[in-house]
């Protein structure tokens, strides 16, 4: 295929093994090979399978990219099988290579996970165009271009789940829609066709939606397709206060308290954030808060740090603002 | 070498609630003979919050603060990990988009500023180990810290995207195995401590809204560290910090085991070898007992 030198060298690989029928615990087999440079981490797999072992169990189809079956963890990173090429694995970390699914508690057989939630957070967004047709149309329903790079790239999604099972918060709150789900709700809601009105209101939710993002940039950093779910995270949060469906509750007040303590102080008044953001909700903070104080992490409101200018920050946040709430 | 000069941006919380880390940073930085201009004029960087509600405000006020720090033109420097992606990302876009550009700059000069593009930002971690150097700061170590297992906490904003923050340092990281702060502790004399969750998220930006799942990240942390027999953590980020050391209670309760470490700040540790005070380097304002170092 190439035309410069293949090289080879010898990798220890530690291959996550279950199978959810039979075994009462997973286990991990061993297995040394030697990988050229030429290889991706599906050639990998289908080795293990012909040469080792014809009942391990992964999920491919396309091999190129495009059907997303399979995604799987190389020590721990969410990886595309058919597309990362060993050379970078190696590169990344060494000749010790872990290969697990993308979610051993989901697994059930091998790399074989239920991907079942991730199907159902993927529908509760809608993720289909919602409007109003028409039947006996009298010319084509042209989006124009300056219209159509408002997707930017949500719509090259293959839902592979890399992100989805990279996502901590996706782990700890089983409600969570997660990082592709919302890539498919940006898709759908940046689309100038779209008319749905509950799609936004679903990822608005608390516990379930864009507020309960801890902002990990996993999601970004996993994506072999380059879509950046957490920026469609940041443009689906700005749509709640546009479309003025942002309720006001702790997790919108706090991304507005930003701005009221930014024009007071020119800097975070941290305290008064937390306040701000909470409400009655802030007695809960006083434990805490008061430990702090003891050990002088707790500034006075009339020791208040200020920026210098602030002057400036003040009229430049009268002119710039660009958004309501 | 010539004396290294920085503008500091010292970020809101190391100006209230990890007032140790302005002392650390400041007695570090003396030690070094590293010249720290504070930009006592910028603002809040927006914490990746004010983005979700006003992007383009939040843009104006970063580019505002870079300014500054072109002023003097020196490179700015950050000591908290969401200043530096909050920062870095503004400068990102603003150098990639002229429209973009364009448009802030024409209302920074209401205010008599402009934004050029000029100054570099880079986090004091790295600003250490590309112009600074671990082999001066090995030389220079006076107290070893050979009786710690120190286990690194690097913080999400200091290593993703990776593609962006690999823009601004030389040394390239690699966010599933990072190894500057390993660096660091081993330049300091420690023992570097490997475990799971060291690249991982300690759900700071979620406290308020998602208590829960704040508290079940930091107590995972917290808790793979401990397993791995470190004595003390260590983070470059004052709000990784903040959970780390002050929420151990609902750390513990959320996870269902009793966890709490001693975490340091960066600037802390290298003080620590390089045989500051305890008092210089502010260790009273600890929550978690930080008493036996
Ligand atoms: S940034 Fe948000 S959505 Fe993306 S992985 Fe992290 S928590 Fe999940
Ligand atoms: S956003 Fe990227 S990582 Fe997530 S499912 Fe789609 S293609 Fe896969
Ligand atoms: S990230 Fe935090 S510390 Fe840094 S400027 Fe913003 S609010 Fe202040
Ligand atoms: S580790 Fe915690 S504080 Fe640090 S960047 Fe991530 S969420 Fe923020
Ligand atoms: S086999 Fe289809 S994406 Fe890899």
């Amino acid at each position: 295929m190439s035309t410069g030198t293949i090289t080879t060298q010898k990798v220890n690989f530690k291959v996550f093994r279950f199978n959810a029928d039979e075994d009462y615990l997973p286990y991990y087999e061993d297995y040394s090979m030697d990988v050229t440079s030429e290889e991706v981490v599906l050639d990998i797999l289908n080795r293990i399978k012909w040469d080792h072992d014809g009942s391990f169990s992964y999920r491919r189809s396309c091999r190129h990219g495009i059907c997303g079956a399979c995604a799987i963890k190389v020590n721990g990173r969410s990886t595309l099988a058919c597309k990362e090429s060993m050379t970078t694995m190696i590169e990344y970390f060494g000749n010790d290579l872990t290969i697990e699914p993308l979610s051993t508690k989901r697994a059930v057989k091998d790399m074989i996970i239920d991907k079942g939630d991730f199907w159902e957070k993927h529908e509760s967004v809608t993720p289909y165009l919602v409007t109003d047709i028409d039947e006996a149309p009298t010319c084509e329903n042209l989006v124009l271009p300056h219209d159509a790079e408002k997707l930017n790239e949500a719509d090259l999604c293959i839902q592979c789940g890399a992100c989805h099972y990279a996502c901590p918060a996706v782990e700890v709150n089983e409600d969570f829609f997660g990082p592709a789900a919302f890539a498919a709700a940006y898709r759908f809601e940046s689309d100038v066709r779209d008319s749905d009105t509950d799609r936004l209101k679903a990822i608005n939710e608390e516990r379930q939606g864009v507020w309960d993002c801890v902002k990990c940039y996993e999601c970004a950093e996993a994506c072999p397709k380059d879509i950046n779910p957490i920026e469609k995270i940041t443009k689906l949060h700005q749509m709640t206060f546009t479309a003025g469906i942002a309720k006001s509750n702790v997790a919108t007040r706090h991304a507005v308290g930003f701005l009221h303590s930014i024009k007071k102080h020119g800097l975070l008044d941290e305290g008064g954030l937390v306040l701000y953001s909470e409400g009655l909700g802030v007695v809960k903070h006083i434990p805490v808060a008061l430990k702090m104080f003891k050990k002088g992490k707790i500034i006075m409101p009339w020791n208040m740090p200020k920026s210098d200018n602030l002057d400036e920050i003040q009229k430049l946040i009268k002119s710039s603002s660009t958004a309501k709430f | 070498m010539g004396k290294l000069k920085y503008a500091l941006f010292t970020g809101c919380t190391a100006k209230q609630s990890t007032p140790e880390q302005m002392m650390s940073t400041m007695a570090v930085a003396n030690k070094l003979d590293i010249e720290l201009i504070e930009l006592t004029e910028a603002s809040c960087c927006g914490a990746s919050h004010l983005q979700d509600y006003d992007d383009f405000l939040s843009l104006v006020l970063n580019a505002r603060n870079i300014a500054y720090a072109e002023k003097h033109e020196l490179t700015m420097v950050t000591i908290c990990n969401t200043c530096q992606l909050n920062t870095a990302m503004t400068k990102h876009r603003l150098d990639n988009n002229a429209e973009l550009k364009a448009k802030v700059n024409e209302k920074l000069a209401e205010v008599g500023l402009e934004y050029k593009g000029t100054s570099l930002v880079t986090h004091f971690l790295y600003a250490i180990i590309d112009d600074f150097g671990l082999d001066k700061i090995k030389e220079m170590v006076v107290k070893p810290l050979n009786k710690f297992n120190i286990a690194p906490f690097y913080g999400c904003h200091n290593i993703r995207p990776s593609e962006l923050q690999n823009e601004s340092h030389n040394k390239k990281e690699n966010p599933y195995n990072p190894t500057s702060l390993d660096d660091l502790i081993i330049a300091c004399g420690g023992v570097n401590v490997d475990y799971e969750e060291k690249n991982k998220c300690c759900g700071f930006h979620v406290e308020l809204q998602a208590p829960h799942t704040a508290a079940v990240l930091a107590g995972t942390a917290i808790a793979g560290a401990t397993d791995q027999n470190a004595d003390m953590m260590v983070t470059p980020c004052p709000l990784c910090h903040l959970k780390l050391d002050t929420q151990t209670k609902h750390s513990s309760e959320a996870i269902g085991r009793e966890v709490a470490l001693p975490v340091l700040h960066m600037q802390q540790m290298i003080g620590l070898a390089l045989g500051c005070t305890s008092e210089e380097l502010g260790l009273k304002h600890h929550v978690t007992e930080v008493g036996f170092i």
